[in-house]
């Protein structure tokens, strides 16, 4: 376990860096003169010239390149070129807001889409396993920001049920905060419940056809008692790999559904960065949903590994 | 090729194996360095493939245009892409017409009412589809040809070559695909080759992985050994052997793959990374018009958002009866 641990951990540096160097290259790609592009064609070239030095885009890029690099083991991801505030400063709050957001989508989706996995798996190719799937299907397609408009205009404003704009005010507590959340987290509901709903229908589909669960339930386990101890324990290891991946697509649909709410998260403060060419902002806030997203996925796989012993040994070979 | 010479096939010989005698002139053209009754056999049994394989493609095309998933999804993609070639051709009308008055709601002479400047919703979402049925099918095809490409590479030569590039893959796969479109479109500016070229870079990795897994399975096959035998180039070996065995894994991949592209090309639009008004499109609309919901106006969000919702279905339907099909074949 130790050893498949310490592998696993090593990929998830390589493919890190690799990642810092993918977004280095994209914001490299166009040579020019930064401080050019952020103060605008009217600036004195002194002032550019000096921007440029205290930004540290006038060094070699091969140094520039270092840098960020080493910024990523750090966490610390310079300057905002807007701002001048520390990047640090501003996207890690950021981070925290949008994950309250995704844990509150990912508390109701996860039983959900579960169960109705299991509910469609036991009525295969029925008309309600038809009807789970296709509805996962359809809804899963559809971009997260239509889901949020649609929502908005139906239960914020005809049924007046959530607040249009998803912003709490500072101070309020755990609970007061539902009402304002509750609808943007809706929208990542619809659109993550057919993934995860799908995978674990087929999980179980899988595990129903299996010849443990018919010897489970020839010794005399109830349909229940089948489900929960054996066919479960098999059929969530997929569906486990499928929500780890979500948490890096969340961060991708989350842009969308925070700008129609004007919810000040991390999706937000990329849309603002990418507006504004606030190119260190966008850079710490892409790296760190990377860094979140391999984190969430090493997560999965540990948790696989520890659900299902033959996973375990055979990795550690 | 000099020892290679002796093994030559006599014509007589082909003739004698049974079933061989339309084969003669293919195997003739074929320089070859295999025993004659191998040779034979081999040319044989790829005949006999071929045939199959045809019949098969018919059996699923029987079976996919059976499925009304399939046959619904076709009709709406066909409407928005008749009012994407025509555009303000067809629509009642000028889809940049702000002359009616403004957030008018849905009524006869607008079906879908009016936007805030007074132009005909219905108009815009008409001629809004131009763009991203434009941008979404190519972004997907060059994705998946360049996908094909280096998964073919990466399965094929395997060893360190495919350890670099999974290892790049992987990093690809950890990147979230819109936030990297839009970081791309942000330095790069947002015309609608940028958008296609973003589109099919990040679907690249992807697709590859999938060839790449399609590949291992074929590279070890009696099919693959003789053609490398028989002293075919690589690039032979890949694209003309291997190839049309893997090509349902890359159908289904290409359908899959034209959803996506459709779901991020309104995205990015809809982040401002798209057609830029006045000229319509869908998620621009949405865009423009959402903040109004929260006084009731919401027609000028959900019908563009409803046709990106009924393309994405669309598209989506299918690519599942696609991959339904070719997979249970």
């Amino acid at each position: 376990m130790g050893r498949y641990l310490l592998r696993r951990l090593a990929s998830a540096v390589v493919t890190l860096w690799l990642l810092a160097t993918i977004v280095f290259l994209i914001v490299n790609v166009i040579p020019g003169d930064v401080g050019r592009r952020v103060l605008g064609p009217f600036a004195l070239k002194e002032d550019v010239a000096r921007f440029n030095h205290q930004i540290g885009t006038d060094r070699p890029l091969i140094n520039q390149y270092f840098t960020s690099i080493r910024r990523l083991f750090t966490l610390d991801f310079g300057d905002s070129y807007q701002t001048q505030a520390a990047v640090s400063k501003i996207i890690f709050p950021a981070l925290f807001r949008s994950g309250k957001l995704a844990l509150l989508a990912f508390v109701i989706t996860i039983p959900i889409s579960i169960a109705a996995g299991i509910f469609a798996a036991r009525r295969q190719d029925k008309v309600a396993d038809r009807v789970v799937v296709n509805t996962g299907l359809a809804t899963s397609s559809i971009p997260e920001f239509v889901t949020a408009a649609v929502l908005m205009s139906i239960f914020c404003v005809h049924w007046k049920l959530g607040h249009v704009f998803a912003n709490p005010p500072a101070g309020t507590s755990v609970f007061g905060q539902l009402p304002y959340l509750i609808t943007p987290a809706l929208a990542m509901v619809i659109a993550y419940f057919g993934y995860i709903a799908r995978m674990s229908r087929a999980g179980v589909i899988q595990g129903l056809q299996s010849d443990y669960a018919r010897t489970a339930s020839m010794k005399g386990l109830s349909g229940g008692q089948v489900m929960r101890r054996h066919i479960l324990r098999n059929a969530l290891a997929p569906t486990i790999t499928v929500i780890s991946v979500q948490v890096g697509y969340l961060f991708g649909g989350i842009i969308g559904v925070e700008k129609v709410f004007n919810y000040a998260g991390l999706g937000s403060t990329m849309l603002s960065a990418v507006v504004s060419k606030d190119v260190p902002v966008l850079q710490g806030a892409v790296l760190l949903v990377g860094i979140v997203y391999m984190v969430s996925t090493l997560l999965a796989d540990v948790l696989i590994a520890f659900l299902n012993p033959r996973v375990r040994l055979e990795r550690s070979r | 090729m000099s020892d290679s010479e002796k093994f030559v096939p006599k014509p007589e010989e082909i003739v004698s194996t049974p079933g061989a005698d339309m084969l003669v002139s293919h195997t003739t053209l074929t320089t070859t360095t295999i025993p004659p009754t191998t040779q034979a056999e081999i040319e044989l049994s790829g005949v006999v493939q071929v045939s199959e394989r045809t019949q098969a493609r018919r059996e699923n095309w029987r079976l996919i245009l059976r499925r009304p998933a399939f046959i619904i999804g076709v009709f709406i993609v066909l409407v928005w892409t008749v009012c994407a070639i025509f555009g303000d051709r067809i629509t009642p009308h000028s889809p940049l017409d702000y002359r009616s008055i403004p957030h008018l709601s849905p009524r006869a002479s607008f079906p879908f009412g009016t936007d805030e400047q007074g132009r005909d919703v219905l108009s815009r979402v008409m001629a809004g589809s131009r763009d991203v049925i434009k941008v979404a099918p190519m972004g997907a095809l060059l994705g998946v040809f360049l996908g094909v490409i280096v998964g073919m590479v990466m399965g094929y030569f395997g060893g360190w070559l495919d350890n670099v590039l999974s290892r790049i893959v992987e990093a690809f796969l950890a990147l979230p695909v819109l936030l990297v479109a839009l970081l791309a479109v942000t330095t790069l500016g947002s015309s609608s080759g940028v958008v296609i070229g973003v589109v099919a870079a990040l679907f690249t990795p992807v697709v590859a992985r999938t060839v790449r897994a399609a590949v291992l399975a074929e590279r070890d096959l009696d099919y693959v050994t003789s053609a490398k035998l028989r002293g075919e180039s690589s690039a032979f070996v890949m694209f003309k052997e291997i190839l049309p065995n893997v090509s349902g894994p890359i159908i289904v991949e290409l359908t899959v793959r034209i959803g996506y592209a459709v779901f991020t090309v309104a995205t990015l639009s809809f982040l401002g990374a798209g057609p830029q008004p006045p000229s319509p499109d869908w998620g621009a609309q949405v865009s423009e018009a959402f903040r109004v919901i929260s006084a009731g106006i919401w027609w000028t969000t959900f019908f563009p958002a409803a046709a990106i919702a009924s393309l994405v279905i669309a598209v989506n339907l299918i690519a599942d009866s696609v991959q339904s099909v070719l997979e249970a074949s």
